[in-house]
């Protein structure tokens, strides 16, 4: 009988079975870095974090128009790669146990102290929870930008892609980066990374969502640029007189002659 | 008794199935083998690899680069090979993949232009009847179980129009204005294409050129098994010309202040 109690973590009592399957040649489905082309980039004054807007279910697209940068706390965000309730459901109990620790502490929230909640989080997890996420934020020691992999590693770098669009984007990073860009030289190269990834990996699709982060303040451009809007539906389908050509015209009435013989004369309805 | 008429007078081994009740796909047939059937190996995998190979259509012909590495899986082997070849006068092959099979299928494409020689009727086999070539061999060869395990590139321009398509081992064939194999594929693709679609009568040389020097330095970043030492082949009007080994550029200092990976200062 199953018991009604479900204890925390996960439940591997089918590993047994698996194990067996995967002996007899029917290997455990892999779970891969699923469509999705997320992006962050340092630059003069912060951090620009740009991704894509498709998430895909297989290969059919499931949300033609999701939001995959995470609010973490106020100067902190997290792009998400991976499997999607993953995502979210970790950047949003991180991002809960950030505002209670702000509050504890009396400071303002750093993104070491996310990235470490995160890493520390998924390690634990040993790469069961597929997440992988693009973390950057200004805070009080400056701007930072971190990787972080579903295992739990995690890279501090100036320019980090991830997903499976992950090699367009970072072919226009390596590319076109440099240090100290402007801000709209970055947003100009996030974008053109992110639509790099759209165009050239099936798993990318849709609009371009951009996050730009600074020490004074964070702007959330959402569907900053829409490479792939749908034409306006025609709903009217007819087509002129004249299109299709015709040699001879005929004109018959089909009335040859009309009698009208009144009935009942003299008791309509009286209308005044 | 055997009741299936096919089997009568071929032969048969009664020890395994002595009423032919096996369907006639799954029958046991005991043709005589070959002496050295064990011998016969079919290819499983690549040992000697090229990595990716580069092409793109511009204004007046074709241009087409591979770096100069052999690996022996993980190992840098052989650092000086050429990668890509002239075939006659108007066209270039590029080869990713296992390098054994590149040379062999060399050695045919040789014997093949000395046949077309020989025939002396005035037609050079051009680009096209190349590739066409290539195509067939490839597919065939597959349909055997024992591919020859490369991805190659065919470039070329003959009376007057650019020619670039690209056959595997699969025996698959694709033409577009820029086509890359491998890592390439990935990588260089979104930045050949942003670079070129739309654009191939009006590119110059020398701007392709730049186009394939950067593709081919980020591919030097971003894959593991590459040089930094590639060759271009540019086919013109004026016939097949493969540059000598260049170096390219690459500048690694984009991270020099940042210390470990997550939350260290020092």
């Amino acid at each position: 009988m199953a018991s009604v109690f479900s204890p925390p973590g996960f439940d591997f009592s089918n590993t047994l079975r698996n194990n067996f399957f995967a002996e007899k040649g029917v290997p455990l489905p892999k779970a891969t870095s699923t469509g999705t082309t997320i992006v962050g980039c340092l630059f003069a004054d912060g951090i620009v974090l740009g991704a894509d807007t498709r998430a895909t279910e297989g290969p059919i697209v499931a949300d033609k128009n999701c939001e995959k940068i995470h609010y973490i706390t106020d100067n902190i965000r997290c792009c998400g790669a991976g499997t999607a309730a993953d995502t979210e459901f970790t950047t949003a109990l991180i991002s809960s146990n950030m505002e209670l620790h702000s509050l504890s502490t009396g400071r303002k929230p750093r993104v070491v102290t996310a990235m470490t909640m995160l890493k520390q989080m998924l390690f634990r997890y040993q790469g069961h929870i597929g997440a992988a996420l693009v973390l950057g934020g200004v805070d009080a020691t400056g701007p930072h930008l971190f990787t972080i992999h579903p295992h739990g590693s995690t890279d501090k770098l100036p320019y980090v892609t991830m997903g499976s669009g992950s090699l367009a984007a970072m072919a226009v990073f390596e590319s076109s980066w440099k240090p100290n860009m402007s801000r709209e030289d970055a947003l100009e190269l996030v974008k053109t990374a992110i639509k790099a990834g759209i165009f050239n990996d099936l798993g990318s699709g849709s609009n371009v969502d951009a996050c730009v982060i600074t020490a004074s303040h964070t702007e959330m451009l959402r569907n900053i640029e829409m490479p792939n809007e749908r034409v306006q539906k025609e709903r009217q389908y007819g087509f002129r007189r004249g299109t299709t050509a015709w040699k001879s015209e005929e004109i018959r009435s089909l009335v040859v002659s009309e009698e009208v013989t009144m009935l009942g004369a003299g008791d309509e309805m009286d209308t005044t | 008794m055997d009741h299936f008429p096919l089997n009568w007078g071929r032969p048969r081994n009664d020890a395994i199935d002595s009423y032919a009740t096996f369907p006639i796909q799954q029958r046991p047939t005991h043709v005589p083998k070959d002496v050295f059937a064990a011998g016969i190996q079919h290819t499983q995998q690549p040992i000697v690899t090229g990595t990716s190979v580069l092409a793109i259509k511009f204004k007046d012909g074709v241009m087409m680069a591979a770096d100069n590495l052999a690996s022996y899986g993980s190992l840098a082997r052989f650092r000086d090979i050429q990668r890509l070849v002239p075939v006659g006068e108007h066209t270039v092959l590029g080869a990713g993949g296992d390098m054994s099979d590149f040379q062999y299928i060399q050695g045919i494409l040789d014997d093949l232009m000395i046949d077309e020689f020989a025939a002396g009727d005035g037609n050079t086999l051009g680009p096209a009847e190349v590739h066409n070539y290539l195509s067939e061999l490839m597919y065939a060869r597959r349909s055997k179980m024992n591919p020859l395990w490369n991805s190659l590139l065919v470039g070329g321009f003959k009376d007057g129009k650019r020619f670039l398509a690209y056959v595997d081992l699969l025996g698959t064939t694709y033409s577009a204005s820029t086509l890359a194999t491998g890592y390439g594929a990935h990588i260089a693709q979104p930045l050949l294409r942003s670079a070129v679609e739309g654009k191939e009568d009006t590119l110059t040389e020398d701007e392709a050129r730049k186009i394939i020097e950067q593709s081919m330095t980020v591919l030097f970043y971003r894959d593991a098994r590459s040089l930094d030492k590639y060759q271009i082949a540019t086919v013109t009007a004026k016939g097949v010309h493969i540059s000598d080994s260049r170096k390219l550029e690459t500048s690694w200092s984009f991270a020099e202040g940042i210390r470990g990976y997550g939350a260290q200062t020092q």
